[in-house]
């Protein structure tokens, strides 16, 4: 079974759309005061959610043909730039046990995605 | 005296952050359920265009009970996020595989790899890491 180029764009793509998606909810987060049905009216929170939204339904035409041990080393895309958008528009601090859990999370999720191919 | 007075504040973060890495794993384990429900629906996009894809959110009862979950998975998600830093949060939701392959074993009593074993083990081991010293 070979992976289609179009597949590995899929989830390459919905691993950005959703690092930008947790960015926004981020945003949104910061600025939520007062009663919970805030949440509606927060249009950072809603751009995020749509942005999620895009990246699973991406997430489902990527995985649904292709080499899962292929496709799931390639959502680590989106933990870097979530990593990225962090330092860069949050500043925060980028310490050495962040890399290290996120770099055994990845390394978790490459074991699934062979172990889920077999 | 000084020393107190710095380190104070950092006891509170930390309490907050670990209460907001609790929130994400109640919320990844809630993320998880929408998954399975939503591969009981994504039986019905085998030849699916990317439109009606996105149309069987809507028109699939177990794909709209899925994203429904989503809904309460976002929401859970943004109050951890208001208390905790993103590059902590965003990492954490990976526990959603482990609950998955979990519940891939009792649901649809798919077999455990020792493979799949190891990935779980080294995902649970980074969220711990995560978990404890985010900050430093």
């Amino acid at each position: 079974m070979t992976t289609p180029v179009s597949s590995m764009a899929f989830v390459l793509g919905g691993s950005v759309i959703g690092s930008v998606g947790a960015a926004f909810l981020k945003s949104g987060a910061l600025v939520l005061h007062g009663h919970w049905s805030r949440i509606l009216v927060n249009w950072r929170l809603g751009i995020g959610i749509g942005a999620y939204l895009l990246s699973s339904v991406f997430f489902l035409k990527g995985v649904s043909n292709g080499e899962l041990s292929v496709l799931y080393p390639m959502v680590s895309l989106g933990y870097i730039c979530t990593l990225a958008w962090s330092r860069i528009f949050f500043n925060e601090a980028l310490t050495f046990s962040k890399c290290a859990g996120v770099g055994l999370i990845l390394i978790g999720i490459i074991f699934l995605g062979i172990g889920n191919s077999g | 005296m000084s020393s107190a007075i710095v380190s104070q504040p950092h006891a509170v973060d930390a309490n907050k952050r670990k209460r907001s890495v609790m929130i994400v794993v109640a919320c990844t384990f809630i993320g998880a359920l929408a998954q399975v429900l939503i591969k009981f629906g994504a039986v019905h996009l085998e030849h699916a265009n990317f439109l009606s894809t996105a149309l069987s959110i809507f028109t699939v009862p177990s794909l709209f009970a899925g994203y429904c979950l989503y809904g309460v998975f976002a929401v859970l998600l943004v109050y951890a996020l208001r208390d905790a830093e993103l590059s902590i949060i965003y990492p954490v939701i990976a526990l959603t595989y482990v609950w998955v392959s979990i519940l891939s074993v009792v649901v649809f009593h798919e077999t455990m790899s020792p493979l799949k074993t190891i990935g779980v083990g080294i995902i649970v081991a980074g969220v711990a890491v995560l978990g404890r010293g985010g900050t430093r």
